[in-house]
């Protein structure tokens, strides 16, 4: 069965060439309900993810991009009032496909893992029972034949002396350890995207690196395309091939990783950079997006970010639509053509990582 | 006792080998959050304490305020043992030594109002007429940026920024010499941290303040510090200037920890040779013996089980314990 499908598969993508899309997100909002009323947090998502590529999605706290990640796999809160456009994965619509094709997709063909490994692993069953599990739900092997693709997981996802590791529970391993079980659970039945959400934001920084790097491997050998969600654009950097930015529940900017750190297109993203204490010079007045986030229930119209943008005139009431800037480039800002904005190379020579900076 | 890590002239706060031990819930070990540690702390200097999750960073903060006792070795405020000051002139002499956590949130009292959290600690302090307190309050808010009419307002209406201030604006009420700041823009977006960051250094400026600024953010402590001391597992394995520090780490845990932070860079900039550690920090029950760090480092020897490496000064000012950091090639940069 796994054969068929992984047959499948190739067949796909071969028939429809290498730049189909796997996922192609369009018009995706969603609605929730609210004593307040109804809150719109996220709309006019569009992306697309191509097979075995690694896309960071960036934003800070309540841009709507966890929401976003969830919504992939129908994993929204009860009080979802309304999910708008279209997910379209292989052929099927996951905004509106049937649950029960949903639950053959969520596990087998999507995987997500979060940030808190703690929470999301139960600790009254051992790590290998947690890890078997989603392979015997998905497919029809058998006991032993799942115990021992079990132990060559863990093998993979770097887990010294699998076979005694198979056996213990979650609060017997350390924080980097639990983390990479969810991995190993999730990438078990060779799904063709992972969703990872901060993944490893509860994680130390030599720990973190392990972890990147891991994802980052497996990503390439298995050829899983990977969505990774975080708040640290180092982490995007490091990790990933391109970068969505979000803000206040709409993509702002979808870029390659190195183009959107040269030379970012939109005020917010370019504000980002700057604000990063490695890439502003040593005790110099770090440069800050002034105001915040407006809140969700009272988003002003046309663009979001007018109200801190430094470069905002008039015009920008307008609603602001996804631009194609060329290169594939996209951005939500109508003055992209004449803005010249700064990026992460401007201070690269007088901040704290100047040490670390590779010279041309 | 360690030779002194910095010069001696006139520090605010000494500390000489100081141990903080825990006992654990079954009361059978002790565990040394913090094991021999000695260094000073310069008037107007702002002093980086670096290291991941129980490194024992917050244990010194806490402990250089006295909010923890030490188990042995001493802390010295200018040059006085507060503990041995009789009650009343230690509660007056604490004023001068503020602590500000990572969580705004559960730093304020739901129930209280802004202005009424800001004047806490002056109506503690019993300080001045109940228009003097008022009046230092208000001007601790104006201080901070922020606007009078949130005095009246309740934490849950404030964004995360805003609370944040309001904690540094309550710090600042009793007009300390030295603020403890562990993980202070940790819980902060990184519009926000710049801004928080900023005021940060401009009260330093104008108010003459001591900083010690605990953080796992290397990007953050380089940012802000004169100095950065990098922790492990309860010791110090590196002290020195900041530029010296993170532009040339002389112990093999600094080198890894710099190499391992993501940078929001180009590729084409960024190094490939990155050192990725393997395993995760030991447990503080029962460190390694001889270099705590011997037991991840990729230049270990066995004289590094042996011998607990010394304490030594290898540039100007630049301290590292490592049997093998005045090896020449030993940096992999």
């Amino acid at each position: 069965m796994v054969k068929a499908h992984s047959a499948e598969r190739t067949s796909k993508t071969a028939a429809a060439g290498s730049r189909q899309a796997l996922m192609s997100v369009r018009g995706l909002g969603i609605r929730f309900k609210t004593a307040q009323g109804i809150w719109q947090a996220t709309r006019k998502i569009d992306f697309d993810i191509a097979p075995g590529e690694r896309v960071g999605i960036v934003g800070e706290s309540g841009c709507g991009k966890t929401i976003t990640g969830l919504s992939i796999l129908r994993l929204l809160p009860n009080n979802l009032s309304g999910l708008d456009g279209s997910i379209m994965f292989d052929d099927v619509d996951l905004a509106s496909c049937s649950t029960r094709t949903m639950r053959g997709i969520r596990g087998r063909r999507i995987a997500m893992i979060f940030q808190e490994p703690m929470s999301a692993l139960d600790p009254v069953f051992t790590v290998g029972h947690q890890i078997a599990e989603t392979l015997r739900v998905h497919t029809d092997v058998g006991k032993e034949e799942a115990r021992a693709q079990t132990i060559d997981m863990l093998r993979r996802v770097g887990i010294a002396s699998p076979e005694r590791r198979i056996d213990e529970y979650p609060h017997q391993l350390s924080g980097g350890m639990r983390q990479r079980v969810m991995i190993a659970a999730a990438l078990i039945c060779g799904p063709q995207l992972l969703i990872a959400d901060e993944p490893t934001t509860a994680l130390d920084v030599t720990v973190q690196a392990q972890i990147l790097d891991l994802l980052r491997n497996l990503s390439e050998t298995s050829k899983t395309a990977l969505m990774l969600i975080t708040h640290d654009l180092g982490v995007v950097a490091e990790t990933c091939t391109r970068m969505i930015t979000m803000y206040a529940g709409e993509v702002i900017e979808d870029a390659a990783v190195d183009a959107a750190l040269v030379r970012p297109l939109h005020p917010y993203t370019s504000g980002l950079l700057r604000s990063l204490p490695h890439l502003s010079p040593r005790l110099g007045r770090l440069p800050s997006i002034p105001g915040r986030v407006p809140s969700i229930a009272e988003m002003p119209d046309g663009c979001r970010f007018k109200a801190r943008c430094p470069h905002a005139t008039a015009g920008c009431e307008a609603e602001q639509e996804l631009l194609d800037a060329g290169e594939g480039r996209k951005v939500r800002c109508w003055r992209f053509r004449e803005l010249e904005l700064p990026g992460a190379l401007q201070h690269a020579a007088t901040a704290p990582i100047a040490g670390r900076v590779v010279r041309q | 006792m360690m030779p002194l890590a910095g010069d001696s002239r006139d520090p605010i706060v000494s500390v000489r080998d100081l141990e903080v031990g825990f006992q654990t819930m079954d009361r059978r070990a002790t565990v040394k959050a913090v094991d021999g540690v000695s260094f000073d702390v310069r008037r107007g200097e702002t002093f980086g304490i670096i290291g991941e999750s129980g490194s024992g960073k917050t244990t010194i903060g806490r402990a250089l305020v006295f909010l923890l006792k030490p188990t042995a070795g001493a802390i010295l405020h200018n040059g006085v043992d507060p503990q041995t000051l009789p009650r009343k002139q230690f509660q007056s002499h604490r004023r001068d030594y503020q602590i500000i956590f990572q969580d705004p949130n559960a730093a304020l009292n739901p129930r209280m109002t802004i202005i009424s959290s800001v004047l806490e600690p002056l109506e503690l302090a019993g300080a001045g007429t109940k228009a003097e307190r008022l009046a230092r309050a208000q001007e601790a808010m104006e201080r901070v940026g922020l606007p009078q009419e949130l005095g009246e307002r309740y934490p849950h209406q404030l964004s995360g920024g805003q609370k944040q201030r309001v904690i540094i604006a309550r710090a600042l009420t009793l007009r300390p010499r030295l603020i403890v700041c562990d993980e202070v823009v940790a819980a902060l977006d990184m519009s926000i941290r710049g801004d928080v960051l900023n005021l940060f250094a401009e009260l330093q400026r104008d108010l003459g303040l001591t900083y010690v600024f605990i953080t796992h953010d290397l990007s953050v402590v380089s940012h802000i510090s004169d100095r950065i001391a990098v922790m492990y597992l309860g010791r110090f394995v590196e002290l020195g200037p900041t530029e010296s520090v993170s532009g040339r780490p002389l112990h093999p845990y600094t080198q890894a920890l710099l190499s391992a932070e993501p940078l929001p860079l180009p590729s084409t900039m960024r190094s490939d040779r990155r050192i990725i550690l393997q395993g995760e920090m030991p447990s503080p029950i029962d460190p390694p013996s001889g270099c705590r760090f011997r037991t991840r480092c990729q230049y270990a020897q066995s004289v590094c089980a042996e011998q607990t490496p010394a304490w030594r000064e290898l540039e100007p000012d630049h301290w590292v314990a490592c049997h093998f950091a005045d090896r020449p090639n030993f940096s992999p940069s």
